[in-house]
């Protein structure tokens, strides 16, 4: 019960934040310069005459006066309606959802390879501190951190040219129609990206165990006999665990707008790559729905994390 | 008596150790990382010294050619010098990083220290603007604010870049600073300043700024390697540096991905640049955190 | 007159004997062709967009009056389509078209005159909520008659050379007369029309596909069972393309890409190329100090190498060819003893760039700062920006490079925030009046980004465009050219390469200079 009350707060108080973020990004977006008629009519070179333009304008209508499209894009965000895409003219929360599932596939595989390395690495650097394994992994961490994911991606190709000579299959196929095409394309995006997230965790995990090791309740633990693995198992584990939780939680949600990059290299069509097409062309509608896309993301992520910190933390559990 | 007397002379007192020097033998990581930062610093000062040819200058006779005595890293598909490209984009590197992690900093310290200071109401309304902008992805933002400013070049350096990258540190900065201020504002000393009358400005000039001056030099540092990677990312994407200008980001981009089997060298070079670089400002950085305030983790 | 009228009739007779492919094998019936395009089509419907994103997929389903026929190395000729036959009044104002009585719809309905009359005239005409993009291109069709289903009858307020090249356009496609009067906005999102392919299916941000109409009405085509089309990116062409996923492009490569292609799949791919209708040229802001004076725009022209630079970056990039404003390698383009005459075309960059800097000294203009905006798009207009820049520096002139999104790129130029525009030239045929469009005085067009006043312009342009016959017109096209040249209003740079690599098995594909044009696939099969 106390659970769901502090959900429903949660949610309540994330509403103003999302309102605020639609209206903020409605003005930005309009205040910047550019006329998305002429990019869509003239954009293959053919001279379209000024009528012609005014005709298309009229018809998306965007010749209306500012606050008239503004109040008629919160009312249709009342409805949970998004609008219609200004280049195609279709929903634009068709234009998301066609492409969501290709970038929530990579940044799901980005994280759990992150996990994956994060938790294993972040343990040894810490129970062992201050020796060679814990230097080595903190500069492989720290280099993680440095290298740029676009940057990993292109190297990944250029190895897997070099090596192979072969490339994955270009577009998408779900997972439940074919993994191991699916499988075998997403891995190295999720490869570029992962990396990167690994080498954040990795660090966070290492402090927060070591924050850990040194607590009090821990020393009692110890002090009553119990075999050190299994201390560090149970009861510092838990605890490290929060942090990472947290900034895995917190990352997860650039992850996305990170994955406007990656994206590039390796022709993925997903979010990142319609965020990019969508500022290109000044297509309002659509750079508003996935703005508040990433925001209700975000907010849902961070909702999530701090359940799983209730359910973690005993200490917050038990007051 | 006796014990007066027995002072030690001050030729015998032990001396202060010198911090600089300290922090040379505690941290040899972050040592490191300022003498790769230094490099990076002498390439971006005196790039018109050190590059052996002009970044812009197209030669198409030497175009693609591999690493030689020459061309030390080779020449791209104009013939234009890699080495010499890489030297001077460092000067936008760290011009930019730079740049866009004090602004962002300064403004997100000076707001969170208000904003925690007076409290309130204004503290309720700027943490709302600050949960929003932390709504927003990097690249979101750093997209919009690049094209909303169009370009502003001042002393060669795109100024609107610079505020686009600045702007999501802010946030982030605005909290640390309030946290920091939350525990020092109920403080009776601060109390004791306002009855005598300080101004306000006065107080968070003289007594808060100065408790935020650790985690805000951490996070510049920090910044600065976030900032060199973002504007990596844009010029990538073709949002920031354009050419002909020498950039990291900008040398991955576009053709050069047409290149890889025939010149790797073009790739291989400006992402080590970006790597290198980052990696010496987050050694810095780090080092400079567990010295200054070793409870600070993350 | 007479001589044009007898000259279109044959032509006529002649190219539909020449439609007939030039069987050095008998085409294999079946197959699928899988090719990919690296544009998604904002729009389903012919009428209302420019981009060859919507032709590529849908134009397998419909026809027009009239289409092109030919290969880029030949002379292109314009073939029956849905006409049987056509001709014009010898006054050019009166176009009678004789249509096939054996064309169905997809649905088995026969096609006639009244399914003509009703496609142009929403072109012409466009009803409320309907985007026709080139209607300005037909102002001068009066009335549309249909005497009987098989004809239709065309009368023109006055002659229009080009109104011929509008018969044959890709973008004018047939449609369901029937359909248009139940929703005039069928087309944006419905594929229906008389043409060899139906509509099989549409997943957006994937693929578009069709399937062989059994009753087309040409017999025995199209030899295909269907065809799919996959929406990627511009660098997943080669990989898909070696990973056999699809086989073929048909746009245009770099030559880089072709050098992988070629070297990857070896004999089982096989390079077309030729000179495209599209280009870029160099547009001066005449409204802005100091380029206003002719000697600073005629210098800056002549500081660029044309020739040496195709050399290398014809290597690099799709800029090949060097040409006035009518396309090299077509039937208009001015010749090289003309074009070596002209500020920018010597073939001794010193004494150009000697020349040139005496201009900017006579101008008065020394340490010249140049503003010039450009398109944010890697291919071609990066290398164009970077060499152009690279030229001026050596005349001394510094230029502030900007390379702008599609949308603030349109912006800056119509707002006249630049001293210099590199902007493009692309359209599906090779027509001075529409090769000319970007070059059009203040006065002749509201979008003019030069800005010039030239009334000598203005009457060659207006001239020209009514000249039927094709002689006198090309002499009328040259005197425009060069006039524009000469004064440096805008400077020609190159017209791209158009290279298409395709799998060797794909026989029957044409290589237009256009890639608007010759993308129905009737002719096209499968050597599998």
């Amino acid at each position: 019960m106390q659970m769901l009350s502090f959900l429903v707060r949660r949610i309540l108080l994330a509403i103003p934040t999302l309102i605020g973020v639609a209206v903020v990004t409605f003005f930005l977006i309009r205040v910047v310069p550019g006329d998305p008629v002429v990019v869509k009519l003239r954009a293959d070179g053919a001279p379209i005459s000024e009528a012609t333009i005014q005709a298309e304008r009229k018809r998306l209508g965007l010749d209306k006066p500012i606050y008239e499209q503004f109040v008629d894009y919160m009312v249709g965000l009342a409805r949970l309606d998004l609008g219609r895409s200004l280049w195609t003219g279709q929903p634009v929360a068709d234009e998301i959802a066609t492409r969501f599932p290709v970038s929530f596939q990579v940044a799901i595989m980005a994280t759990l390879i992150a996990l994956l390395i994060a938790i294993p690495l972040g343990i040894l650097s810490a129970v062992y501190r201050d020796t060679w394994v814990d230097y080595v992994v903190r500069i492989v961490a720290v280099s993680g951190l440095a290298i740029p994911s676009f940057w990993l991606g292109m190297l990944i190709i250029m190895a897997l040219l070099a090596t192979f000579n072969w490339l994955p299959k270009i577009g998408y196929v779900s997972i439940f129609q074919d993994p191991v095409a699916n499988l075998s394309a997403l891995i190295f995006p999720a490869l570029a990206v992962g990396y990167r997230y690994a080498a954040v965790a990795t660090r966070m995990m290492r402090s927060a165990l070591l924050e850990v090791l040194r607590e009090d309740y821990i020393r009692t633990a110890r002090a009553k006999g119990v075999y050190r693995q299994l201390v560090v198992r149970r009861h510092a584990l838990r605890n490290a665990l929060l942090p990472v939780v947290t900034v895995v939680g917190l990352e997860f949600a650039f992850l996305i707008g990170g994955l406007v990059v990656t994206e590039q290299v390796f022709n993925l069509n997903g979010i990142g790559k319609l965020f990019v097409d969508a500022t290109t062309r000044g297509d309002f509608t659509l750079i508003q729905g996935l703005v508040l896309l990433i925001a209700v993301i975000f907010i849902v992520v961070n909702i999530v994390v701090d359940v799983l910190y209730g359910m973690l933390d005993p200490r917050i559990r038990l007051s | 008596m006796a014990e007066i007397a027995a002072r030690p002379a001050a030729a015998d007192m032990p001396r202060r150790p010198n911090p600089v020097w300290l922090f040379v033998k505690q941290q040899p990581l972050g040592v490191f990382g300022f003498l790769v930062i230094l490099v990076f610093i002498v390439f971006a000062v005196f790039a018109r010294q050190v590059a052996p040819y002009d970044p812009e200058e197209i030669d198409f006779a030497a175009m693609l050619s591999a690493p030689s005595a020459e061309h030390l890293f080779g020449t791209d598909q104009y013939g234009r010098d890699v080495f010499s490209r890489i030297v001077h984009g460092a000067r936008t590197a760290l011009a930019v990083g730079v740049l866009s992690s004090l602004i962002g900093c300064t403004l997100g310290a000076l707001i969170g220290a208000a904003s925690g200071y007076f409290g309130g109401r204004v503290d309720t309304i700027v943490q709302r603007f600050v949960d929003i902008m932390l709504a927003f992805p990097i690249i979101v933002l750093a997209m919009v604010v690049v094209a909303v400013l169009g370009k502003w070049p001042l002393w060669g350096v795109d100024l609107n870049l610079v505020i686009a990258i600045a702007l999501p540190f802010l946030p982030k900065m605005a909290r640390v600073a309030r946290s920091s201020t939350l525990a020092i504002a109920q403080m009776p000393y601060i109390d004791a300043a306002r009855a005598a009358g300080y101004s306000h400005t006065r107080i968070v000039l003289r007594h808060i700024m100065p408790n935020i001056m650790a985690p805000y030099l951490i996070m510049v540092t920090a910044f600065i390697a976030q900032a060199i990677l973002l504007e990596a990312s844009l010029s990538f994407l073709g949002l920031g540096v354009t050419e002909p200008t020498p950039a990291w980001g900008l040398m991955l981009a576009g053709q050069s991905a047409d290149f890889y089997k025939e010149a790797p060298w073009m790739i291989l070079f400006p992402g080590l640049a970006i790597t290198l670089a980052v990696f010496a400002f987050n050694l810095f950085g780090d080092s400079l955190r567990d010295w200054l305030d070793p409870k600070m983790k993350g | 007159m007479r001589t044009a009228l007898r000259g279109i009739l044959l032509a006529a007779t002649a190219a539909a004997v020449a439609a007939m492919p030039a069987a050095a094998q008998t085409p294999k019936r079946g197959g699928i062709l899988n090719f990919a395009i690296v544009a998604e089509p904002p729009t389903l419907d012919c009428h209302a967009t420019t981009t060859f994103a919507t032709i590529h997929p849908v134009a397998p389903a419909y026809n027009g009056l009239l289409r092109f026929r030919g290969d880029v190395n030949k002379k292109l000729e314009i073939v029956g389509d849905l006409a049987k036959s056509w001709e014009m009044s010898p006054d050019g104002l009166t176009w009678t078209f004789k249509l096939h009585d054996n064309v169905k719809f997809h649905d088995g309905s026969p096609m006639t005159s009244a399914d003509v009359k009703a496609s142009y005239e929403r072109i012409v005409n466009p009803p409320a909520g309907v985007v026709s993009a080139r209607k300005a291109l037909h102002e001068e069709i009066k009335t549309i008659e249909t005497p009987d289903a098989t004809t239709v009858v065309f009368r023109l307020s006055e002659p229009n050379a080009s109104m011929i090249n509008n018969f044959a356009s890709p973008f004018n496609c047939i449609y369901s007369a029937k359909k248009l009067a139940e929703n005039p906005k069928y087309p944006d999102t419905e594929v229906f029309g008389t043409g060899p392919f139906m509509f099989g299916e549409h997943i957006k941000g994937s693929h578009y596909s069709g399937k062989r109409f059994d009753g087309y009405f040409e017999a025995g085509k199209p030899y295909l069972d269907g065809y799919k089309v996959f929406y990627v990116k511009s660098n997943a062409v080669v990989p898909g393309m070696q990973g056999g996923q699809f086989d073929a492009e048909f746009r245009g490569r770099t030559p880089k890409e072709r050098e992988q292609l070629v070297e990857a799949m070896k004999d089982k791919v096989m390079v077309m190329e030729g000179p495209w209708t599209t280009g870029l040229l160099l547009i001066f802001n005449t409204k802005k100090k100091p380029f206003d004076d002719v000697r600073v725009r005629r210098a800056l022209t002549m500081a660029i190498d044309r020739w040496n630079g195709s050399t290398a970056l014809s290597k690099i990039s799709m800029l090949k060819f060097v040409g006035g404003f009518t396309r090299t390698g077509s039937e208009w383009a001015l010749p090289e003893e003309e074009l070596l005459k002209l500020p920018g075309y010597s073939r001794d960059p010193n004494k150009a760039r000697e020349e040139a800097r005496r201009l900017l000294k006579e101008a008065g203009v020394e340490n010249l700062k140049i503003r010039l905006v450009n398109r944010n798009v890697a291919e071609p207009y990066t290398p164009m920006g970077i060499y152009v820049v690279d030229q001026w520096r050596r005349i001394g002139v510094e230029t502030d490079h900007q390379q702008l999104e599609t949308k603030l790129y349109f912006d800056a130029q119509k707002e006249g925030n630049f001293d210099a525009t590199i902007e493009f030239i692309a359209d599906y045929v090779d027509d001075p009046s529409l090769q000319f469009q970007k070059l059009l005085t203040s006065k002749k067009s509201s979008i003019s980004l030069a800005g010039h006043e030239d009334a000598i312009l203005d009457d060659l342009f207006d001239k020209q465009s009514r000249t039927v016959d094709p002689a006198e017109r090309r002499k009328l096209a040259h005197e425009f050219e060069k006039r524009v040249i000469d004064q440096a209003y805008a400077g020609m740079l190159y017209w791209w390469q158009r290279i298409v690599v395709l799998n060797s098995k794909i026989k029957g594909w044409e290589l237009h200079a256009a890639h608007f044009t010759g993308q129905d696939l009737s002719n096209v099969w499968l050597d599998q």
